[in-house]
Formats: C-alpha cells, sequence, structure tokens
C-alpha cells in the first residue's frame, strides 16, 4: 500500500496543468465557473483541443487512437481539469458508443466511424429511453423491420440529451416481439438526417434544452448499421452501461462544485463575517468534503483494479449512488450558500446591467444547477435500480 | 384544544380552492411565468374581490382576518395551486408595515391595497445582510424638512409591480445595531431610485434597486425615527408563517401528484408504488406532512404571542419546513423520475415553490440558530 504519486505520475500532473494552462481558452473557462452553457461549437472546439493533443478519448486503446490512461492518469487529469474550470467531454460518441464498437462492432464499423468521432465529424446522441420503458428499459417498443437491405424504424425515444446538435443516433430497437424482452433488442446507428426522423425539445425545469424527444416514423435504416448480431442489443446495452458509469462516480464534477460552494461562502456575509466562518455552514461543507475524500480513494481503488477502465456491476453500481448523492449535497450547499441571491433565474439576467455585484452572483445560476442536477439520480439506471443491483448480487434473487 | 377552522375561515379556504381550482391550472400558471410582467391582474384582482387580501388584514386595519390562522389559510391554498402573486409583498410585508405603523394619512393606502389597486415591495435585504434582519446599511439623513435615502437593496420581490416601496435604512447606529432602523413609504418613481428587475427561478420577478440621493419628505417615514427594528421583526414573523402555510401547500401537491403517479405508472408489469422501496419513501413522506402541519398550526397560533414564544415557534416551523420540504420536493422528482424534470409537469414548479421557499427570510440553518439563541437568551 503506498497513497503518494510516483515521479511518473506527478510529471504526469504537471504535463496535464502545463497543457490547460496554455490551451484551455480564458472565455471557456470563465463560461464553466459561471455554470453557463459551451453550446455545440464551444463543445467542438475543446474537442479538438484535446484531440490535437491525443487526449480526447483517454479510455481507448492507442491502436484506435485513444490515450490509453490507467485509472490513476484518469483520475490525475480529472481533478486538474475540474481545477482549472475545463468543460467535459460529451461522452456519447467517445465513452459510450464507442467502447461497444470497439468490442463487438465490425472492422468496417470501427474503421469508419471511430475516426469520425474522434474528429468531431459526427456528434452522437444516445436512443434508449423511451416513454414507457424508463427504469424497465426491456420493455422497449420501437420497432426495427428487415426489409432488404434495410430495417424500416418507427417508434419514439425520450430524454435524448444534446440530440438537437446531433447527426447521428445510436438506438436500441425491436426487432423480435414474440421471444424474452432481453432477447429481441438490437443495436441500430441511425443517421438522424434520415426522413421520418424528428427531433422535438423538451423544457426542463430549470429553463434549459437539454433534452429532447426523437420520433421515427418509416425510417429506412441500412443493415450495414447494425452493431454486432440482431437480437443480441440488451448484451451491447449492457456493456454500454458499465462504461456510461465510467466516470459515474463523478469525482472532478464535485471536486469543482465544492471549491465553488466555499467561494461563495467566502464571499457571502452572515452576521458581519463571511458564511464560511459560521460554524454551522462549515460543519455541512466539512462533511461532504470527507465523504468525497472517501469516494474519490473507493473511486480509485475499485477503478486501477479493472483493466477496462470501467469499474465491474455492484461496484459500478455503489460508486453511482455515492457519487450523485455526493454532488447533489454539494448542489445543494451551493444554493444554500447564496442566500436570497439563489432566488433569481440565470445570473444572466443581472450580469447584463451596470449594477456593482455582489460575489455570490458570481457563482452562476447555483440553484438552477440544483434542480438540473435531480436528474443525476434518475438517469443512466436511477439509484433505486442501483440499489436494487447491489442488493440482488449480494443477497441473491431474495432481495 | 379544538384543531377545526372557523366557519368563515372553512367558507374562505373552500372559495380560494375552487377559485384556483377553475382559474389557475399549469397552463395558465405557465404563461404568466413566461410573461414580462410574470403576474396576472386577472387573477390578482379576482382573488382581491374574493377577500383574499381583506382576510390578511385586522377589522381594525379595514379587513376582516389578520391573525396567524388566515394567514395560514389564505397561503395554503396560494401553495396548493402554486400561485406566483405577490400576496406576501403588498398585503402581509408592504401593507402589513403600513397598517402596524402609519399614521391615519398613510393607512388610508390599506384600503386601496385591500381593494387590490395598490402593489407594495418590502424593500429591506441588502447584499450583505444575508438573512440578518438588523444589518441595514442604507442610510437616512435628515435634510431639513426632507429625508435623503442612499443605498442599495438586494432581491426585492414584486419591486417592478410595485406603486410603493417601503424602505429600511439607518438614521443612527452601524452594523448590525437594532437600533436606528426606520422605514419610509417611497413611490416608487421617486428620483434616485433605480431598478434592475429580473426573473425569480420560482416564479414571479424581483429587482435589485439602487437609491441614490432620494429625496422623500419627512412625513414619507412610518412610525418613529429609528425604532422600526421590532416591528419589522414582527412583519417578518408573519410573512414567515405564511410562506411556511404556503410551503405546506405546496408539500400536498407534490405528494398527492406523486401518489398518483406511483399508483398508475407501470413498469416490471406493475404500478411502481407496489414496490417497497418507493412505497415506503412515500410513507416517509406522509408523515413529514404531517410533521409540517402541526409546525404551521403551532406557528400560526403564536404569532400574536408574546415575542420570546412567537419568534421561537415561528423559527422552530422555518426550520421543519426546510427540512421537510427539501425531502418531499426531492423525493417527489426522484420518485416520478424523468418527467417531473420537464417544465410542462406541474411538479416542476411545485417543487421549485418548495425549495426556493427556503430563501426567504432565513433558511432551514439561519432558523435553527435562531431557535437556539432565542431559547438561550
Amino acid at each position: 500500500m503506498d497513497l503518494s504519486y510516483s515521479d511518473e505520475e506527478k510529471a504526469f500532473r504537471a504535463e496535464v496543468r502545463a497543457f490547460l494552462e496554455e490551451k484551455l481558452p480564458k472565455e471557456m473557462s470563465d463560461k464553466i465557473r459561471k455554470g453557463e452553457e459551451l453550446g455545440k461549437e464551444g463543445q467542438e472546439r475543446w474537442h479538438a483541443i484535446l484531440n490535437k493533443q491525443g487526449w480526447l478519448a483517454p479510455n481507448w486503446p492507442k491502436k484506435f487512437g485513444g490515450a490509453e490512461w490507467d485509472a490513476v492518469q484518469r483520475h490525475i487529469f480529472e481533478e486538474e481539469a475540474a481545477a482549472a474550470y475545463a468543460p467535459r467531454i460529451v461522452p456519447f460518441g467517445l465513452s459510450m458508443l464507442a467502447p461497444v464498437l470497439q468490442k463487438f462492432g465490425s472492422q468496417e464499423q470501427n474503421d469508419y466511424w471511430l475516426p469520425r468521432i474522434l474528429s468531431g465529424e459526427d456528434w452522437w446522441c444516445q436512443g434508449y429511453s423511451e416513454p414507457g420503458a424508463g427504469s424497465d428499459l426491456a420493455s422497449l417498443k420501437t420497432m426495427a423491420v428487415r426489409e432488404g437491405d434495410h430495417y424500416i424504424v418507427n417508434g419514439q425515444k425520450t430524454w435524448t440529451t444534446l440530440g438537437q446538435h446531433a447527426n447521428m443516433i445510436f438506438c436500441l430497437v425491436r426487432t423480435d416481439k414474440d421471444v424474452k424482452q432481453q432477447e429481441g433488442i438490437s443495436f441500430l446507428l441511425i443517421d438522424m438526417d434520415t426522413p421520418g426522423v424528428e427531433v422535438r425539445p423538451i423544457i426542463l425545469l430549470d429553463g434549459t434544452h437539454e433534452v429532447n424527444e426523437v420520433w421515427f416514423t418509416d425510417v429506412k435504416v441500412p443493415v450495414e448499421n447494425l452493431v454486432g448480431e440482431e437480437n443480441k442489443g440488451w448484451t451491447y446495452a449492457k456493456y454500454l452501461l458499465t462504461h456510461e458509469r465510467t466516470n459515474i462516480a463523478g469525482v472532478g464534477f464535485s471536486q469543482a462544485g465544492l471549491t465553488a460552494v466555499k467561494r461563495i461562502a467566502r464571499a457571502e456575509m452572515s452576521g458581519g463575517k463571511p458564511l464560511m466562518e459560521n460554524p454551522h455552514f462549515a460543519a455541512r461543507v466539512a462533511r461532504v468534503e470527507i465523504d468525497l475524500m472517501a469516494m474519490s480513494t473507493t473511486n480509485l481503488r475499485i477503478v486501477s483494479k479493472a483493466a477496462s477502465g470501467a469499474a465491474p456491476g455492484v461496484e459500478s453500481s455503489m460508486l453511482k449512488v455515492k457519487g450523485t448523492i455526493i454532488r447533489q449535497e454539494i448542489n445543494d450547499l451551493a444554493r444554500r450558500a447564496a442566500g436570497a441571491y439563489a432566488m433569481p433565474f440565470a445570473s444572466e439576467a443581472i450580469e447584463g446591467s451596470n449594477l456593482a455585484l455582489p460575489d455570490p452572483l458570481n457563482a452562476g445560476p447555483v440553484a438552477a444547477q440544483y434542480f438540473n442536477n435531480r436528474k443525476l439520480s434518475i438517469f443512466g439506471g436511477s439509484n433505486e435500480i442501483q440499489r436494487q443491483i447491489i442488493a440482488k448480487t449480494t443477497m441473491g434473487g431474495g432481495a | 384544544m379544538n384543531f377545526d377552522l372557523t366557519e368563515e375561515r372553512q367558507m374562505l379556504q373552500d372559495s380560494l380552492r375552487r377559485f384556483l381550482r377553475d382559474k389557475y391550472d399549469t397552463a395558465t400558471r405557465n404563461k404568466i411565468l413566461e410573461s414580462d410582467t410574470g403576474f396576472s391582474s386577472d387573477i390578482w384582482n379576482g382573488l382581491a374581490e374574493l377577500g383574499v387580501i381583506g382576510a390578511l388584514f385586522t377589522e381594525d386595519q379595514g379587513g376582516f382576518g389578520g391573525v396567524g390562522f388566515d394567514i395560514a389559510v389564505v397561503f395554503e391554498e396560494l401553495g396548493r395551486a402554486g400561485v406566483v402573486e405577490p400576496f406576501l409583498d403588498t398585503a402581509v410585508l408592504g401593507g402589513g408595515l403600513i397598517a402596524d405603523l402609519g399614521n391615519d394619512d398613510q393607512k388610508a393606502h390599506v384600503e386601496e391595497i385591500i381593494g387590490g389597486t395598490l402593489q407594495m415591495a418590502f424593500a429591506h435585504g441588502e447584499p450583505n445582510s444575508r438573512y440578518d434582519l438588523n444589518r441595514v446599511s442604507t442610510t437616512a439623513k435628515v435634510d431639513g424638512d426632507n429625508i435623503i435615502l442612499n443605498g442599495r437593496k438586494a432581491v426585492v420581490v414584486n419591486a417592478e409591480n410595485a406603486d410603493m416601496l417601503v424602505v429600511s435604512a439607518r438614521e443612527s447606529g452601524d452594523g448590525g445595531d437594532e437600533d436606528g432602523i426606520s422605514l419610509f413609504l417611497v413611490p416608487s418613481n421617486t428620483k434616485g431610485v433605480t431598478l434592475q428587475g429580473y426573473a425569480l427561478l420560482a416564479g414571479g420577478r424581483a429587482a435589485e434597486i439602487t437609491l441614490d440621493d432620494v429625496s422623500v419628505p419627512s412625513s414619507a417615514r412610518l412610525g418613529e425615527a429609528g425604532k422600526a427594528f421590532k416591528a419589522i421583526e414582527a412583519r417578518v414573523a408573519a410573512a414567515n408563517v405564511a410562506i411556511c402555510a404556503e410551503t405546506l401547500g405546496a408539500m400536498e401537491t407534490a405528494t398527492r401528484l406523486t401518489r398518483e403517479y406511483l399508483m398508475t405508472r407501470k413498469q416490471f408489469g406493475k404500478p411502481i408504488g407496489t414496490f417497497q422501496a418507493l412505497a415506503h419513501r412515500m410513507s416517509d413522506l406522509l408523515i413529514e406532512m404531517e410533521q409540517a402541519r402541526s409546525a404551521v398550526i403551532v406557528a400560526a397560533g403564536h404569532l400574536d404571542a408574546a415575542y420570546k414564544s412567537r419568534e421561537s415557534h415561528v423559527s422552530a416551523a422555518k426550520n421543519l419546513l426546510g427540512r421537510a420540504g427539501r425531502l418531499v420536493a426531492e423525493d417527489s422528482i426522484q420518485m416520478h423520475g424523468g418527467i417531473a424534470m420537464t417544465q410542462e409537469y406541474e411538479l416542476a414548479h411545485i417543487a421549485k415553490r418548495i425549495i426556493m421557499s427556503d430563501h426567504r427570510f432565513g433558511d432551514t440553518d439561519h432558523h435553527l440558530e435562531r431557535y437556539i439563541a432565542i431559547a438561550a437568551a
């Protein structure tokens, strides 16, 4: 057991820090610090900067153009990126679809799609959930019927994150409805420009347009776009969900969030002193900081054991539950810290004015973030589903 | 003891509930939320005609209610429907302070408020005051027959709609001195008053107010010079009873929607409410609802009690509602899943009302500390 970083790891940290100092545009980190959206162009620009450095796909094997970092390297990058207010990567192509293609896709599919993911030529989104198939994902109803060289797809997906920017969607579709639910699902890549695909926005409770409904009406998809074998999609879906949870603990997000909480609480005055000096508030911060310290170590312990970079089933579920509880608690502290200044709809509303603003406002729309991040314990398999996985795995069918 | 509403309050509750059920559905409210004013005059006038504002004032003040239980009945119904119109700011705070402190000339405004024709805002909080009522650094300097106001007021709810502002300012002392704080009745179009308005996350609008050499006649002062603090505390206590009751009403809607959803939404072939993990959580919410209801009743019943008793019970309620409200809002969203995250769905607005109520006049922590301090005093 040795908790200190090796010389190589220290050198890697220095390299990451120097890279971020040099290459992360200030207007980008300012936006992230204020909790603002980067938008499609901003995201693509950041991806291009990382890609040029060879760091866009830290999990991918080198032979596919990835960085092939180990768990400690990824952890170091996460920490440094969070501290520098670097944007996050958009995960749908890079860390969700790509591992599935690399494991189950054909040579042709890998040769064609992977370089386009790195170059940013394609923006992928995920077609999993449906209005009637949320936690019970296997009950999905979107149908794909084979007709010659094509599948004809009909149905509806929902909660499609950033689908408004995407030109491609990977979907779970039903190709056989006469067998057990899980055995009739296939994994299909669909071009969003195909006639019959329609994207409709869903506005979330914080006023943001982040997710969408995607409708399919007689959409023709070439059979080459089937990944792996027909009716084996559930296996691929589960594999993808584990990879979706590669960074499910969200340590970097939490570290950045905690820094923001402290910044707000040092600027916000209570009883004539900074709120951060209020013992009651300081105790709340300390508790979550202790939880985060332990959880980030749990994350390292678990992830460094797994060669793929993805935590195995039950540990992955544990990290998801604890990680999201901590992130949501930090969001709650941020809104508490801001006091009455948590009430405005968005910071931009006031930032446009000439008024000299108090510091808490520079924290960004903390209450909007608090509400938006209620999604963390819902999506990617709700925390109830994760607890069920933990219980089933550790206590068997009796749980 | 008797926990039933009086006949009059029962009638008020029934008519208010019916009015809001008919006239304030989610689609209507979403239109109001998106409007430039964040406010519906039709709803305001309709509720004023129904006597909702009159119920918030005593008979002496020109109303027909005005005690804690009247405030609680009205605001519970407003909360149940997720009403965003500023009854708290215009009536309980603005109107209440005039009624408590004003001379006969000033009190004439109360009639206009009850009639629904005058809008008010309470410009008290400042960028560095957080929830401390005594931290007033806006200054008031006597200049002959006039008073000159200078300073900055933060997150003043309903400021843009308000015809008049009740502005707190310091005539003597400094920092957190309770002595030396006065209140002034300032028409919002007075020279030197600048508003920077913005929408609020849970509906309605607020503004940052800059007071730059604002000159008002000394007759604009409400009550005695430098002696307004006790009246501010008392009115904020009433406001907190209103906020707690409103939050309770919103929690009732949240739990009703969640219970209905658990009984109808099916996953894995059965209603999700049949899963014990969710059923037990729902039971906990219902238990907390009853705790919240009791805390509101106790606080409302002590609004006219002696200082220590009043403040202690009000802080207890605000602390408990803050905790129970957060649990209800977060668990209601969680048990619904994604649908509760969408603006269109009623729960989204209701959850925002519940959570953001913790940010007015002291949050859970502030009132816990206050509760301890009052007990020790």
